[in-house]
């Protein structure tokens, strides 16, 4: 057993010390007990990761674990990659979550106990190398995820609420992936991944194509990819932030490695159509995300939705993959492979800062609506930098981490022009196109949420008394957002683990992974963001002296000027609503915002007002048109069956006899 | 990978050719905005303030004390030097007089329309942050415009590169430096026209905005900015106007490159200076011309406008990989 496996089995051990602790210790030491522990998950994590990314790999067969099949486990170095990025946004989140623990924020025992089995779930899933070993570790990841979602079920009823959409979803999502496993498995005749991927090349291309689509679905799922992504704006709002943190920097992660576990290695490869479905529900995702993402008055509502763009950017990448795979392109599908996996990695680390950020807003303040918020910048000033520099990140501009990974993403679609075929030339543009409107709208809906959410006054009595977060937060947040600077400015620290990645599920292997690795060191010369960050900073300081020595340092404070309107309230200011307001109005057609216009007049005389109040909402429109009908079809046909149990039992009895008959004809016919 | 040859070595010569483009924009960039406010005096039958007037206005701000709002945070203060120093920047790597300028490694087109962008949302959230009902007007707006505006910059510059097979500009505009007909080229003209729209939208010109209004209802970056004053409302002035200096040259590299010097000897960059100083001049002019007989767009018509440019650019894009 080498470092990789040693490492998976002391973080199993600490998971499972870490629920008895959870369990008894007193609500003193619970959080901090359970919080220690899943942060060695965690370090675990981030050791297996690196020894995997440097190059080993580590298998084991462990049949004493699980009644009837057994644990096959199997690292390689795209697993690798995705443990290594679970390990550390695990380490610090805990930490993190120590801290936010206090001061009467215990989350309580079940929780507790559920933190670090989600935790370990998270790295054992990308470690799993057989179905049924896949199949269970996803579902105590699902099962784990849900408890933690409904923490605060006892205070908000809107928990249940997500917490039902999640559990349906989530179950929904695995019945998918079950079946697109299990086929496979039933006709390889074996149920590692090792015995899958010898016999998918002799399966039909139908069955094949089939256990794709039934795969993307499953794992789309997951990812939020629309229109499956009804479950993120509920559950990752809802659930306490450091779980919020885990489920969308790590867990959603999942997904897009199921997605290219399963069609670029288990079934290698595949036709053109797979890659262009993906890249069509990318493409898609990413720009219905962020448009909703930008008119959302809901802080934490905002970034789950941001979620949803940045996993549709990642599966247009995969896509974009497949595609040139599919064409014998094997460097450039490395490329854009390796852009799809920079942006898993720096997306994990920007947007667990950014929910780490949003928790403490919402932890000092009890608001999460971005119109009762503002005013935060002097009481909070920790908490609003590293939201800005997270922003920075999601908004993809120079200096954040989202702005490399976007950058290298168009350099692969660039070379897309060495590909034959009509289709590429129609489909490339338009996915170059969903990348830049996603840009585009991503920097409105990041200056929206830092602009109405942190600077300028508070609007409400909770934001007014809000007061900056006890110290364990703030330092994990700093580290963060230094892990963002850094995956900002040297992006090319990750080229060679990158290349590794990409060669692990590559048909040339090794080759592969020194072209792709070669190939990234060339394009990585063409931009350096050091310089730019740096040009751009120094510039800076360089005006800023120019300017003191002009007209010297001292400031004289005055009154706001205001067109000379006097001292303006804070009810004057803009809220996210009301900035968000031309946006929504150019996307009317795609958004159909409802509005509602309620006139009490009073009793005297119509012509005399005494109430009037003003509703609107920006419902998610493909969940009102796609799962409203599917929801009452459902409900429908369930009143319809409750005519068939009436009770009696000879009735059961004649149901039991007629199937008996009906399969016992259906065998004779088919033998 | 033909990108590779610009890539960030950094030459004395470079070096050099990056500072004088970068002292050439800020010098020459108010001195442009006069000269487009003098054309369009004359035009208009006024006398117009001369072409230095900018530059006295700078001067004057600049000698004033610096003010403090009540109620604006560190953000309202460094938005102007954000926004400078992203132009500054811009400057510094487009390959305005030389291909071959000293910063290679921010040379990119994509790192380019990103750090103008970093500006304006600088400026949007220095909008927000002071508070008022115009800062946050302002700064919608401007987002709203920069949203759709964006998309259309990053399409035309990515139909522009599938060709060369890189983002880097000096490669771009080497290449077509080289090959006179790529930039009549139907990719090359469907590129122009988009990106001239949106040149238009960002430089916050007519239709798009009237940087010469006063009035709430039109104003889109005045807003943002009627907090500042003195030499705060100085560098944001100037930052205005390199940003305009700065994407005429732009687009001047890019579908004018004739002149540009492939060579870092004296005389090859002096004559490119010249020539690139006549050619921003010139479409300047032709800009401030063309600005009389506009009126302003509805607010709500711009999206319209940029629409139709992003869809320029998706063609061109698409002409890109077709022809």
């Amino acid at each position: 057993m080498n470092v990789i496996g040693s490492a998976l089995a002391v973080a199993a051990g600490c998971a499972g010390a870490a629920i008895p602790a959870a369990v008894v210790s007193p609500s003193w030491l619970r959080a901090k007990a359970a919080g220690t522990l899943t942060a060695a998950v965690g370090v675990c994590g981030i050791v297996s990761g690196a020894a995997a990314l440097s190059g080993r790999t580590f298998t084991a067969r462990l049949p004493d674990v699980l009644p009837l099949a057994g644990v096959y486990l199997g690292v390689d170095a795209l697993s690798g990659l995705f443990i290594a990025i679970a390990g550390a946004v695990i380490a610090i989140v805990a930490l993190y979550g120590i801290g936010y623990a206090q001061n009467g924020h215990d989350p309580g025992r079940a929780s507790s106990a559920a933190l670090p089995v989600f935790a370990a779930a998270l790295l054992l899933v990308p470690a799993a190398a057989s179905v049924s070993t896949f199949l269970f570790f996803w579902e105590l990841m699902a099962v784990s995820s849900l408890l933690l979602i409904l923490a605060e079920h006892k205070k908000r009823d809107s928990v249940r609420e997500a917490g039902l959409w999640y559990a349906v979803m989530t179950q929904l999502g695995f019945v998918l992936i079950l079946l697109a496993l299990a086929w496979p498995a039933a006709t390889a005749h074996g149920e590692t991944f090792t015995a899958i991927r010898a016999a998918a090349p002799a399966m039909s291309p139908l069955m094949r194509g089939a256990v794709f689509v039934l795969a993307l679905a499953g794992f789309g799922s997951k990812s939020g990819i629309v229109p499956l992504h009804a479950w993120l704006p509920r559950a990752h709002p809802e659930a306490p932030s450091p779980v919020s943190a885990l489920m969308s920097a790590v867990m959603v992660n999942l997904g897009s490695y199921g997605v290219i576990r399963v069609g670029m290695d288990l079934l290698s490869g595949g036709s053109r159509w797979w890659w262009l479905t993906a890249m069509a529900a990318g493409a898609v995702s990413a720009v219905y995300g962020i448009l909703q993402a930008s008119v959302t008055g809901d802080l934490k509502q905002l970034l789950a939705y941001s979620t949803t763009e940045n996993m549709g950017l990642v599966l247009l990448g995969i896509g974009t993959a497949g595609l040139f795979r599919t064409s014998h392109q094997s460097v450039l599908a490395g490329i854009a492979l390796a852009a799809a996996l920079l942006h898993v990695v720096t997306h994990s680390a920007f947007k667990a800062l950014l929910f780490c950020s949003a928790g403490s807003v919402l932890r000092a303040t009890g608001v999460r609506d971005l119109d009762a918020l503002g005013g935060l910048r002097a009481a909070m000033p920790v908490t609003t930098a590293v939201f800005a520099i997270g922003a920075l990140g999601a908004a993809a501009l120079p200096g954040g981490a989202g702005f490399v990974s976007e950058w290298l993403l168009l350099q692969s679609l660039i070379h897309g022009l060495a590909m034959p075929g009509i289709v590429v030339s129609v489909v490339l543009p338009i996915a170059v196109a969903a990348v830049a409107l996603s840009a585009g709208l991503a920097v409105a809906a990041f200056v929206k949420a830092l602009g109405t959410g942190f600077l300028a006054r508070p609007r409400s009595d909770g934001a007014a008394r809000a007061a900056e977060s006890p110290a364990a937060m703030t330092w994990t947040m700093a580290v963060l957002a230094a892990a963002c600077t850094v995956l900002a400015v040297a992006p090319g620290l990750l080229g060679s683990a990158l290349a590794r990645a990409v060669g692990a599920v590559s048909p040339g292997g090794a080759a592969v992974s020194d072209a792709v690795g070669r190939r990234l060191a060339v394009l990585g010369s063409t931009l350096s963001p050091l310089v730019v960050v740096a040009g751009t900073v120094g510039g800076a300081m360089v005006v800023a002296a120019v300017l003191r020595l002009a007209a010297g340092p001292r400031r004289r404070a005055v009154p706001l000027w205001d067109c000379g309107a006097g001292p303006p309230s804070a009810r004057m200011q803009y809220t996210a609503t009301s900035f968000a307001e031309p946006l929504q109005r150019v996307f009317d057609d795609v958004l159909a915002p409802e509005s509602d216009v309620d006139v009490t007049p009073a009793v005297e005389s119509e012509y005399l007002v005494q109430t009037v109040s003003y509703h609107r909402a920006v419902p998610d429109r493909i969940e009102h048109r796609l799962y409203a009908p599917v929801i009452a079809a459902a409900r429908w046909a369930g009143q319809a069956a409750r005519a068939l149990a009436n009770g009696s039992v000879h009735r059961y009895l004649g149901y039991a006899f007629s199937s008996l008959v009906v399969l016992l004809v259906a065998l004779a016919a088919i033998k | 990978m033909s990108g590779g040859a610009f890539g960030t070595e950094v030459t004395a010569a470079g070096v050099a050719s990056s500072v004088l483009q970068v002292a050439l924009t800020v010098a020459g960039a108010p001195l442009l905005v006069g000269l487009m406010r003098q054309i369009r005096a004359r035009m208009e039958g006024r006398a117009g303030a001369g072409v230095g007037q900018p530059w006295r206005d700078l001067r004057k701000l600049m000698r004033k004390k610096p003010l403090a709002p009540d109620g604006t945070g560190p953000l309202f203060r460094t938005a102007p030097l954000v926004q400078v120093a992203t132009a500054l920047m811009v400057a510094a790597a487009i390959p305005f007089v030389s291909v071959r300028t000293g910063l290679g490694g921010a040379a990119d087109l994509i790192a380019v329309v990103a750090l103008l962008t970093l500006g304006t949302a600088a400026l949007a959230l220095a909008g927000l942050d002071t508070g008022t009902a115009f800062g946050g007007m302002g700064a919608s707006r401007e987002m709203t415009i920069t949203a759709l505006a964006e998309p259309t910059v990053l399409m035309a510059t990515f139909a522009l590169s599938t060709r060369v097979g890189s983002t880097n500009l000096p490669a771009i505009v080497d290449a077509s430096l080289k090959d006179a007909g790529r930039v009549i080229s139907p990719v090359s003209v469907l590129a122009a026209f988009a990106l001239a729209a949106v040149v238009l939208a960002e430089a916050g010109r007519l239709p798009v905005d009237n940087p010469s209004t006063h009035l709430e209802l039109t104003m889109v970056h005045e807003a943002m900015v009627l907090e500042y004053s003195g030499p705060d409302l100085a560098l944001v002035e100037l930052a205005a106007s390199m940003r305009l200096a700065v994407l005429l040259g732009l687009w001047s590299a890019l579908f004018l490159p004739w002149g540009t010097a492939t060579s870092t000897g004296v005389p090859a960059v002096a004559g490119a200076t010249v020539l690139f100083t006549l050619k921003v001049g010139v479409l300047g002019a032709v800009l401030a011309a063309g600005e009389v007989f506009m009126a302003k767009l509805r607010l709500f018509r711009v999206p319209e406008l940029l629409a139709g440019s992003f869809l320029l650019a998706v063609l061109a894009v698409a002409a890109s990989f077709f022809l």
